[in-house]
């Protein structure tokens, strides 16, 4: 009787260990697929921060907008010589905002939220200010790094960069 | 119906042998009356198979990068005998599939075949109804083109709303910031290998589960009369097959599947329109804070279809369209109702109430999502008490009320999205558009 129950247990523990042994199999598989299923995304975020240089501060007329589709924002420089560069994604749903010079305000064609010069809220839908990238000016130059864009709430003086 | 029951010859019996994998040798005679399920079910395993054939066809030329998917889509349409039907009927039949699953759920529904045995099978078939939006979904963005782009980034971009892990799903998703060649490479192999094979594995069980239930549901009274599947159901499923097919056919020879210009990403159209199956849930958004209308709204409906089979019934009435004679007078109730309330309420939200201006200062998430949305919460269940008081409706004659309602809204919405909508998402009669 007693080696039969001692048979059992060791049969039970072999299956248990089985089990655990495919538990974790499938454990590796998922993840393995997991890592597989973002195609080299993560690596490309993490790596040098582009840039794209936009051209001589001093060329650049106070309260102009120009656009840059190419690297996805627009740069503004405000009447104080500050400069901000917006992207040009909508933060309602993504669509790309399109700058009217006459209401003097972004204007998405999607679903009608404006935003202003600084990148605020003036209509929703959208919920949030426009995101920034960041504006680096080297001597003399203008450059934006448009590997990472930068979520905020509002705009704030320190959004400005001065030469 | 009489047919002449020859002796069968050789492959004729191997063909019966065949169907006998599906089919039992006996069904009621009453399960197969056309319009006690209109042939649905059978309509969709005819189009899985129309599109992984089609599907298959249009792989040999289709590229899924970038700069090569549109150009691959010209060379199908231009280059390629019959590529361009190839293309339309792909398309046509995915939009039926959508339409007719749609449908096929709401028969079930109507017939009432959620019970007990058939509660897990309900339950799979609204997994199924879920994939092949999916399905459908993955498959927009292939042609790369404006529209394609712009609605699923449109579409994708609701994601950041989910509370805390929203932004980083949206980018898992994605693979990466915006849509862009990761985006296209994970929709397409979504498209053609995990979300069809997950599919044809669902869809076995689906069908296992209607046999072990005895059947496609027939009501209780209805004659125990039996009939042999082979010929009476064959012939049936048979002829709506081949009608059915015709009718792609012939859709296909005469409208093309849509090609705008290639992708942009510098440019979005105006308006910028989700996919058709969406765009309920995009004249929601013009109306909630994003969270209340396409994350709350859509994750409360499909909980309470899976909630559905556990609720508890007092009577479970089965085979009979809308349950009973007071169902079908309710059903008409939700519709007529909803037919006035929803247009009133979308114009009331579009030109009177603007609960931002009133309240400013107030964050949007709450002025434009908690209050709209308890205000409409608070109307309907009122409109659900009136219905007690005046009708005393059973508890799943009740739930008979709110799908119909809420099905019918739904439907609103969307026309007045696919429809009413112009430059601006502005409302606008559909000859100004
Ligand atoms: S995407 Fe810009 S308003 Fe909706």
């Amino acid at each position: 009787m007693k080696t039969q129950t001692e048979h059992i247990n060791r049969r039970s523990f072999l299956k248990r260990i089985w089990a655990w042994l495919g538990a974790i199999a499938v454990f590796e598989f998922a993840v393995m697929a997991f890592s597989m299923l973002s195609p080299g995304g993560r690596k490309r975020k993490r790596g040098a921060s582009s840039f794209v240089t936009v051209g001589y501060a001093n060329e650049i007329v106070p309260g102009s907008v120009i656009p840059y589709k190419s690297g996805q924002f627009y740069l503004v420089r405000y009447q104080d010589g500050g400069f901000i560069a917006l992207s040009l994604i909508c933060t309602h749903l993504g669509c790309s905002i399109g700058w009217n010079s006459s209401e003097d305000q972004f204007i998405c064609p999607c679903h009608a939220s404006s935003f202003d010069k600084f990148g605020n809220v003036l209509n929703p839908p959208a919920t949030r200010a426009l995101d920034t990238y960041k504006v680096f000016i080297e001597e003399g130059l203008v450059k934006v790094d448009t590997s990472r864009k930068i979520r905020r709430t509002g705009f704030q003086n320190s959004d400005l960069v001065y030469t | 119906m009489e047919i002449n029951r020859e002796k069968p010859s050789e492959s004729n019996k191997r063909a019966r042998n065949l169907v006998l994998h599906i089919h039992p040798v006996l069904v009621r005679k009453e399960s197969i009356r056309f319009n006690l399920t209109f042939g649905l079910g059978g309509m969709l395993a005819v189009l899985f198979l129309l599109q992984v054939f089609t599907g298959v066809l249009l792989r040999f030329t289709y590229v899924a990068s970038p700069d090569k998917a549109y150009d691959s889509i010209l060379t199908i349409q231009n280059d390629i005998f019959f590529g361009q039907l190839i293309r339309n009927m792909h398309n046509w039949s995915g939009i039926l599939f959508v339409l007719i699953a749609f449908l096929h759920l709401l028969r079930t529904f109507y017939t009432g075949a959620f019970y007990d045995k058939r509660r897990w099978n309900w339950i799979i078939g609204v997994s199924l109804m879920v994939l092949v939006i999916f399905q459908n979904f993955t498959g927009y963005l292939l042609p790369w083109d404006q529209l394609a782009y712009w609605a699923i980034t449109v579409s994708t971009s609701i994601l950041q709303y989910v509370p805390v892990v929203g932004e980083r799903l949206m980018e898992f998703i994605r693979g990466g910031e915006n849509v862009n060649a990761s985006t296209l490479l994970i929709f397409y192999n979504f498209h053609t290998a995990i979300l069809p094979l997950t599919i044809v594995i669902l869809m076995v069980f689906h069908f296992w589960r209607v046999r072990k239930a005895g059947g496609v549901v027939v009501a209780e009274k209805s004659s125990p009369d039996m009939v042999p599947s082979d010929p009476d159901l064959v012939l049936k499923e048979l002829v709506t097959a081949l009608v059915l097919i015709a009718f792609i056919l012939v859709l296909s020879m005469f409208f093309n599947a849509p090609l705008q210009d290639r992708a942009d990403p510098a440019f979005s159209p105006n308006p910028a329109k989700a996919p058709w199956y969406f765009m309920g849930v995009q004249e929601l958004l013009l109306h909630f804070h994003p969270f209340f209308s396409a994350i709350l709204i859509p994750f409360l409906f499909v909980g309470g279809l899976i909630w559905l089979p556990f609720l508890h019934f007092k009577e479970k009435q089965q085979g009979v369209w809308f349950y009973t004679r007071k169902g079908e007078k309710l059903v008409l109730i939700a519709a007529v109702v909803a037919l006035i309330t929803i247009p009133a309420g979308i114009l009331l939200s579009e030109f009177v109430i603007d609960v931002e201006r009133m309240l400013p200062g107030i964050p949007l998430i709450i002025s434009s999502g908690l209050i709209p949305f308890t205000a409409v919460f608070v109307l309907f269940a009122l409109l659900l008490y009136v219905v007690r008081k005046k009708m005393a409706p059973g508890n799943n004659e009740m739930i008979l009320f709110i799908m119909s309602f809420l099905m019918a809204a739904y439907f609103i919405f969307s026309l007045t999205g696919i429809f009413f909508r112009g430059t601006g998402m502005q409302l606008m009669w559909p000859w100004n558009i």
